[in-house]
């Protein structure tokens, strides 16, 4: 297999740039249904909630055939790219942030828009204190979308076809190693993941209880 | 989240360093180490990097046939020529060969043990009921199989003891370990294989096990980098002295798992 460490790195590497992606898309979107009342809000209220649940292979299989070069968006040339595998997260971690955050903002705003209104602030002007206000469950948000991505397999191996040095990630690794009968190496892997999943969740837990 | 666009950067800088090629291969070649040992010759040679993508034949051909890969490198002889026939590859050499083997649980209920007629032990598993994994997913071990069954004149789908799993050669041999049944392996993922537990070497030596590697260029119109010059160098290369005599040095707990030999096939 490839070394230990790079692996690591460009697992963390593409899953936290796909979280930074779904965070650019989906926060927006969390505070835009919690704030707003507009026509429609329910339907993309039920479609964020219903793709909490998207199974990654779908997603990579749909990515695989928009990116491959037969398919609409070829000649980006992104298929087998560790780029194609930050979309691929990006998309299964947008509905996360965006459905969590949701429900962190509104929260707070039925607690405390009345307040912030009656002050004189508007929706908009409101936002910044209450995103402050939500920080701890707007992290839990973000950490959920990061597990998402960091631990799942099905689209980045489809997307990135595993190739050494390029797109093997901890989870692809994983998954060869045991195809290779090297339970050893499949599992000191797996423990780097779940280690860095607590570890993430602790972080957010301090973090969440300091400020609160 | 400067970190975070650190990395990304640090990533995209990695990736976009030399001229890559995609070489759409088999798992046994790459799982055996084969392929991680004897590519560096060539990417020092030609500054060209390759880009392993370990599939079964079946979906290799087929990522190239829809223009994601450069150069195929597979071992399936029917697939190849309906490949070939489609317009997606346009010459064929073959570049090292070794054999399969069945292989099952040294209890043996089918009796195979010694015998190197394929067909002949096909119909003792069915005859015996032993348990028998398939690998279900179209990759070149698989299609042979499938023959094989066809020549027995015996159709195991559906059958109790058959299990299609529809996974590469390490879930078929992971899966045969596990539950004490027979398959069939190429002899290069099975002695680089670490988890056999009580599976031994059960039928060899049927000139209907040979397991030939061939490398098809691909048509101009398929490849993937738009580099043609890079795909027929890799491919000169891989039916070159260089090449050759590194796949016959390749061993694996002391044993070759490939030998050399080029043949272009008309």
């Amino acid at each position: 297999m490839d070394e230990f460490l790079p692996i690591v790195l460009r697992s963390l590497a593409v899953s936290l740039s796909a979280t930074f992606g779904a965070t650019l898309i989906g926060l927006p979107l969390a505070a835009v249904l919690a704030l707003g009342r507009w026509p429609g809000r329910q339907v993309v209220l039920v479609m964020v909630h219903g793709l909490l649940g998207l199974p990654p292979v779908v997603v990579g299989l749909v990515l695989y055939l928009l990116l491959s070069r037969s398919g609409p968006l070829g000649l980006l040339g992104l298929l087998y790219t560790p780029e194609a595998m930050i979309m691929a997260q990006t998309v299964l971690a947008t509905p996360i942030i965006a459905a969590l955050g949701h429900r962190a903002i509104e929260g707070r705003w039925l607690e405390f828009g009345r307040a912030l209104q009656a002050s004189g602030a508007s929706r908009l002007a409101a936002l910044p204190h209450l995103m402050r206000m939500a920080r701890g469950g707007i992290a839990t948000a973000l950490l959920a979308g990061f597990g998402r991505t960091v631990s799942e397999v099905g689209a980045v191996l489809i997307v990135g076809g595993n190739i050494a040095g390029v797109t093997r990630t901890m989870t692809t690794t994983i998954t060869l190693e045991t195809g290779k009968g090297n339970f050893d190496l499949a599992l000191a892997l797996g423990l780097v993941l779940v280690g860095i999943s607590i570890s993430a969740s602790t972080v957010v837990l301090i973090a969440g209880r300091d400020r609160a | 989240m400067r970190i975070v666009l650190a990395f990304l950067i640090l990533l995209l800088a990695g990736a976009a360093q030399a001229e890559s090629i995609t070489l759409a291969s088999t798992t046994s070649l790459d799982n055996s180490g084969l392929l991680g040992r004897i590519l560096p010759l060539f990417t020092k040679a030609s500054g060209i990097e390759v880009r392993v993508l370990a599939q079964g034949t079946g979906q290799a051909l087929a990522t190239a046939a829809r223009g994601d890969a450069d150069l195929v490198l597979v071992h399936d002889p029917e697939a190849e020529d309906a490949f070939i026939a489609a317009g997606h590859g346009i010459s064929r050499v073959e570049i090292a060969w070794n054999d399969f083997i069945f292989v099952g649980p040294r209890s043996d209920v089918a009796h195979l043990a010694g015998s190197s007629d394929a067909v002949a032990a096909l119909r003792k598993v069915a005859e015996a009921k032993a348990g028998f994994v398939s690998r279900g997913d179209k990759s070149g071990t698989d299609s042979l199989e499938k023959r094989l069954w066809r020549e027995a004149g015996i159709n195991p789908l559906g059958a109790p003891w058959y299990k299609d799993i529809g996974g590469g050669m390490g879930a078929a041999l992971n899966v045969a370990a596990a539950t004490d049944s027979i398959t069939l392996t190429d002899r290069g993922t099975w002695l680089s294989f670490a988890n056999r537990r009580d599976l031994a070497e059960l039928v060899q030596g049927d000139a209907r096990l040979i397991n030939r590697y061939r490398v098809i260029e691909l048509a101009p119109s398929r490849i993937k980098s738009g580099s043609p010059a890079a795909a027929h160098a890799l491919a000169t290369w891989f039916a070159g002295a260089q090449a050759q005599a590194a796949i016959g040095a390749y061993t694996v707990g002391g044993r070759a798992l490939f030998n050399p030999g080029v043949k272009v096939i008309p």
